[in-house]
């Protein structure tokens, strides 16, 4: 089996679900610190879908993109717990 | 040889991406959501990019792919001790099957300062007082 096969017709449909399932939990979830969580998680999970797509198209430039994903994650989660807090601290 | 390696290690973080989101959607609690998250995630996502290391071969690219995986390893431990400790103190409740909540009492919802429960007794006043600073 060649391998830009086994990442298009089985690597990729099953991220594709696990993303899915984040975006469940992201639109259910009960409170706004489980939707920071599940976006966390949506960023982390598009690294690794801009991983798999740069090895089936050949382009390693996108690793950039992976690279700032990355930064932008960690300052989201960052700035939005930041703000939870200071929200409730000023009620 | 070198593809088959390559097809295990991705197959393996894949999996790993999986559990979590599995995880994610089926935990009952928002502190075991981020437990989950936190670690197989990361454990995935670093696993994909060795993978793609090993696929190309480049110094440059492998460069790019320690840059990413160092970042991530050291900013997931901190962005959920961050979210965490913020939903801790807006009031998300726990799971209702939780044994015991050792900072229940410790942290000063005012000022949010933390006590280490070494304390003496007049700091510890200080600190529920909120004029420890």
């Amino acid at each position: 089996m060649n391998i830009d096969d086994f990442l298009s017709y089985i690597i990729l449909p099953i991220l594709s679900t696990s993303t899915l399932l984040v975006f469940i939990r992201f639109l259910i979830g009960p409170t706004l610190s489980d939707r920071v969580v599940a976006l966390d998680l949506l960023i982390t999970i598009g690294i690794s879908i801009i991983a798999v797509f740069s090895i089936i198209s050949h382009r390693p430039s996108f690793l950039d993109i992976a690279m700032i994903f990355a930064l932008i994650a960690f300052l989201s989660t960052v700035a939005f717990s930041f703000y939870l807090e200071k929200r409730k601290r000023n009620e | 040889m070198n593809d088959i390696l390559i097809m295990i290690i991705i197959s393996l973080g894949t999996l790993f991406i999986l559990l979590a989101a599995i995880g994610l959607l089926r935990m009952p609690d928002l502190y075991l959501r981020i437990s989950v998250t936190t670690k197989a995630a990361t454990l995935g996502v670093g696993l994909i990019l060795i993978g793609l290391a090993l696929y190309y071969l480049e110094t440059s690219i492998t460069t790019r792919v320690i840059a990413i995986i160092v970042f991530l390893l050291l900013t997931a431990p901190i962005g959920a001790h961050v979210i965490g400790r913020a939903s801790y103190f807006i009031g998300v409740p726990l799971w209702k099957k939780t044994k015991m909540d050792e900072l229940k009492g410790m942290y000063n919802t005012k000022t949010h300062d933390l006590m280490s429960g070494s304390e003496e007794e007049e700091e510890k006043e200080k600190v529920k007082e909120g004029k420890k600073r």
